[in-house]
């Protein structure tokens, strides 16, 4: 067999299309580069989307946590404690039991619409539970690393923004805001990475592999049971990963190039990548 | 465990928590506590250990320890850590059978990998087949242990690698002009004064160590995430009692005392920055000085 026609049967394995048997004696190297690829399918699935929905609420969370009403900035800090003080595995049990309860609760309460059943049990999917969990995961991060860039604006850019005249919306647009992205940009860019990174607990921890569609750690996983040889899957995850690393970081890159554009080459932030991190 | 917890008429009474919370498989879920912080308590000194070996040899001036330092400290980047632990384990116990294999038959023929097998004399299997179970466990967390060490070893390198170049060169140099040789001026200048730029980093790293520690049930060891499910869950081998799915609230359990954990060692980290600080040519250090002065 041919890698092209292993690449035609696995490589949408991951979302339920070709072969459905996963390869089990005489694994070919092809066969292990193609379906753990096709599980990296599910790793960008949740790192984009629950990094876009994230942005938005964490520089919200951020700026309730800066607030000076009580009512905003004590559930926003508490928020953030919640997430970032315990592990994102226990989370994700935590987050999967809840959402298996859901359907009882939802039925008690909504006296059994067939449209409010159905959307409960995909709380318990991964597509939608885990990215939950996720997205407020790494709200909690981001919001702590775009607060302390708030806390950090010079003086200087907000007495400038009072000379010209700027105030409320205006000044936060204008002024506050963008300089906050660029002080935080090269913290962020570390977040994204780890949050790439946390996704493959997903299906390692608690949500189930509906008909073996898994990310690319569960396929890596169930290579090296099957074959019991460590040093091909492994290796091959980690070139996707290193690979998909590179990618943020050029991407991150970019952005970063353009909030700093403005500025003499010597004072622009680099990105600094730090190593790695559970959370 | 309570004498009132014979009676049948506590069922309906909040003390029948006392009685359900006290029973032997709850005693056998507090005792796992007992193996994170086991983990916990060899794991950070030897990781330091490691971490404090990989950046002295990546500032050595020898280049092949200075490539060996600084590989060690750049392995972690780029790759997620559940895929170093879940490597390691398999690569070490694979690696203790193949060393003990040479020694223990040297007269083998036989491949060792044979298809999807890994296929070693009986004499050195380890643990041994008949081993009791206890000496199963031990060899599986000496293994996690190991693993933890090794990952958090590298992140403890990187971290104490920059705080040694953030000691301030003048510092370094002064000595040198006293006359001091390179090991004096790296374990009596150097290493007292790095310890307060590590910190920050240092206190990040054990906080993501407590974080990383309920993934020791991904690596098959009984620890508390395993008790919670075999506790909560409705039908399982580990425990008889039947009732409906309480899963979610051992959870719950397990995110609050997680939470305090942070909570505590935060309080602690920070308390351990004043005393470090103390004395030191940082900007907290200056403020201890004017204040003792004033």
């Amino acid at each position: 067999m041919s890698c092209w026609v292993t690449l035609q049967d696995y490589g949408l394995r991951s979302l339920g299309y070709g072969e459905r048997l996963l390869p089990r004696a005489d694994i070919t190297l092809c066969e292990q580069a193609v379906l753990i690829g096709s599980g990296m399918i599910w790793n960008v699935y949740f790192g984009v989307l629950a990094l876009s929905f994230g942005f938005v609420f964490a520089v919200a969370l951020a700026l309730a946590k800066n607030s000076d009403t009580w009512l905003l900035r004590k559930p926003a800090t508490w928020f953030i404690f919640l997430f970032r003080g315990s592990p994102l595995f226990i989370q994700f049990f935590l987050a999967y039991e809840a959402f298996v309860l859901l359907p009882r609760v939802g039925i008690d309460i909504n006296l059994g619409f067939i449209e409010i059943t159905a959307e409960t049990r995909w709380f318990a999917r991964a597509w939608l539970g885990a990215l939950i969990v996720l997205f407020l995961n790494t709200s909690a991060y981001a919001a702590e690393i775009f607060y302390g860039a708030l806390r950090a604006v010079p003086k200087g850019d907000l007495e400038a923004a009072d000379a010209y005249g700027l105030t409320g919306w205006k000044r936060f647009r204008r002024v506050v805001f963008p300089t906050t992205m660029r002080l935080a940009w090269p913290g962020y860019t570390n977040e994204a990475i780890f949050l790439f990174h946390a996704t493959v607990l997903v299906f390692f921890s608690s949500f189930p592999a509906f008909q073996q569609r898994g990310d690319a750690l569960y396929y890596a996983n169930y290579f090296a049971d099957r074959t019991f040889n460590p040093f091909i899957p492994y290796p091959i995850l980690a070139i996707y990963f290193i690979a998909l690393t590179l990618c943020i970081i050029w991407g991150f890159g970019a952005i970063n190039r353009r909030l700093n554009r403005h500025l003499p080459v010597e004072n622009r932030a680099r990105l600094r990548i730090r190593p790695n991190i559970i959370r | 465990m309570f004498g009132f917890c014979t009676d049948p008429d506590t069922l309906s009474t909040l003390r029948w928590f006392a009685c359900y919370l006290t029973n032997g498989a709850h005693f056998l879920f507090y005792q796992s506590f007992l193996v994170v912080f086991a983990l916990l308590a060899i794991t950070a000194p030897v990781s330091l250990a490691f971490g404090f070996g990989a950046a002295a040899a990546s500032r050595a001036r020898i280049a092949p320890l200075r490539w060996i330092g600084k590989t060690y400290t750049a392995m972690v980047r780029g790759v997620p850590d559940i895929v170093f632990f879940l490597f390691f384990i398999l690569v070490f116990d694979q690696a203790i059978e193949y060393l003990r294999h040479r020694i223990v038959c040297p007269d083998w023929t036989e491949p060792i990998r044979q298809g999807a097998n890994f296929l070693v004399c009986d004499a050195a299997r380890t643990p041994q087949g008949a081993a009791p179970q206890w000496v199963h466990e031990l060899y599986g967390f000496a293994l996690a242990v190991f693993t933890y060490a090794i990952v958090f070893g590298a992140f403890c390198g990187n971290v104490l690698y920059g705080a040694m170049r953030a000691v301030p060169r003048a510092q370094l140099e002064t000595a040198e002009a006293y006359g001091m040789r390179p090991a004096q001026v790296f374990w009596r200048i150097l290493v007292p004064q790095m310890w307060i730029y590590a910190l920050p980093g240092l206190s990040n790293i054990w906080l993501i160590l407590i974080k990383a520690t309920p993934l020791l049930f991904l690596l098959g060891i009984e620890d508390i995430v395993f008790w919670a499910r075999e506790l909560g869950g409705s039908r399982t081998s580990a425990y008889q009692y039947p009732h409906p799915d309480w899963r979610f609230w051992y959870f719950l359990g397990l995110l609050v005392f997680y939470l305090a954990f942070t909570r505590v060692s935060e309080i602690v980290l920070d308390r351990l920055t004043v005393r470090l600080s103390h004395g030191q040519a940082t900007m907290a250090g200056e403020e201890q000085r004017r204040a003792a002065r004033a």
